[in-house]
């Protein structure tokens, strides 16, 4: 691995200036990203169903169409849920954006290697399934056309950012989901049920 | 668009997609099974339904939290062998309390051929339970509307998780042998 950007400073990239971006966070270190940038009543913090994330943002996307969803997440969870990119492919909302946040690295659980870390390059996953813009990001200029495409919903969109596998002190976000549940659908607009 | 056989399917098959569509069900996420093909091929057909194929049933649970998160409500339709794939990922519905309405066609349950499948159909509806997923099971055509709607109701008035589980002797014996 030659990459080292700065997880932290990655997501806070991706969300600056953020509008009407919906964001679904996967377990770990990504939320705790995400958390990091700023608290937002338009993120979905997943803290378990791991391999969840991709498939919540495309129900997301598939709903809100006017909306750009990205879902932020890490290799391991990602790993995951590898079939959720054929489903996608499938539909492929222009809307969506799957940015993986790429350390190589299971880092919750003891900095394991994972199959990232052993050569298997993601985005050739979403490529294979039709993706229209898949890529390896590897500097911020690369992080900050990301964030141009997250909100020009143009086409489905899957990045693997490589950032450096450092353990960053855990920042955590809310850990009741009804109540983060409750506030997303209540700045759409929705009702609680 | 998509190439399904022409199959003349009994006809409480053809009540379900009706039923779901009366409580304003927009997607319909499934993973195939004989017993759902009159609700998959309606659902494909319906303008009014997003309906999406999943890899493996767990995929539905995430696509129905993020349907609802954005305003719309859905179905994950399955069979009883993807019950196990989703047991771990139904704890995105108990801690966001989302409407999970699930539709299981049962292997293992009655004049099964394949042994293989019965481990999982009989621990399907205990499996379920232990998730703390509301369960019914219809055993008899007339049964499907009425569990159906009753289903549907308590997910959608209550963000809760119910399965109506369609019994093998309903479904009909699966023939091996043409």
């Amino acid at each position: 691995m030659n990459a080292a950007l700065d997880r932290r400073t990655v997501a806070a990239t991706l969300l600056q200036d953020r509008g009407d971006l919906l964001v679904v966070t996967g377990l770990g270190s990504a939320s705790y990203d995400a958390f990091a940038a700023g608290d937002h009543d338009g993120n979905y913090y997943l803290w378990a169903a791991m391999g969840s994330a991709a498939t919540v943002g495309f129900g997301l996307a598939m709903t809100r169409r006017e909306r750009p969803v990205l879902v932020l997440t890490g290799d391991g969870e990602m790993l995951m849920g590898l079939g959720a990119l054929a489903s996608i492919g499938q539909k492929l909302p222009p809307n969506l954006t799957i940015a993986v946040l790429d350390n190589g690295h299971y880092g919750e659980t003891g900095m394991q290697a994972s199959h990232t870390g052993r050569g298997i390059e993601l985005s050739r996953f979403a490529a294979a399934a039709n993706f229209p813009w898949t890529g390896v990001v590897t500097d911020m200029d690369g992080v900050a056309a990301l964030r141009e495409r997250i909100h020009a919903r143009s086409g489905t969109t899957f990045a693997s950012i490589k950032i450096a596998a450092d353990e960053l002190p855990r920042v955590l976000p809310p850990r009741d989901g009804v109540h983060v549940k409750n506030r997303f659908r209540a700045a759409l607009g929705l009702a609680t049920i | 668009m998509t190439a399904m056989p022409a199959v003349q399917a009994p006809s409480w098959q053809d009540e379900i997609l009706p039923t779901l569509k009366s409580f304003d069900v927009k997607h319909v996420v499934y993973v195939p099974d004989a017993g759902h093909a009159a609700a998959i091929r309606g659902a494909e057909q319906d303008n009014d339904i997003v309906s999406v194929a999943l890899t493996t049933e767990e995929e539905g649970i995430g696509y129905l939290a993020g349907a609802w998160l954005g305003g719309e409500r859905g179905a994950l339709l399955m069979q009883s062998s993807g019950v196990g794939n989703c047991l771990n990922t139904l704890a995105l519905q108990t801690m966001t309390r989302f409407p999970l309405l699930m539709l299981v066609t049962m292997r293992g349950d009655w004049a099964e051929f394949n042994p293989w499948q019965n481990l999982m159909g009989q621990a399907t509806e205990a499996a379920l339970k232990l998730m703390g997923v509301r369960t019914w099971r219809a055993d008899h055509p007339a049964d499907i509307r009425r569990l159906v709607h009753g289903a549907a109701t308590m997910a959608f008035n209550g963000g809760e998780a119910c399965a109506v589980l369609l019994g093998q002797s309903l479904i009909g014996e699966k023939k091996w042998v043409k």
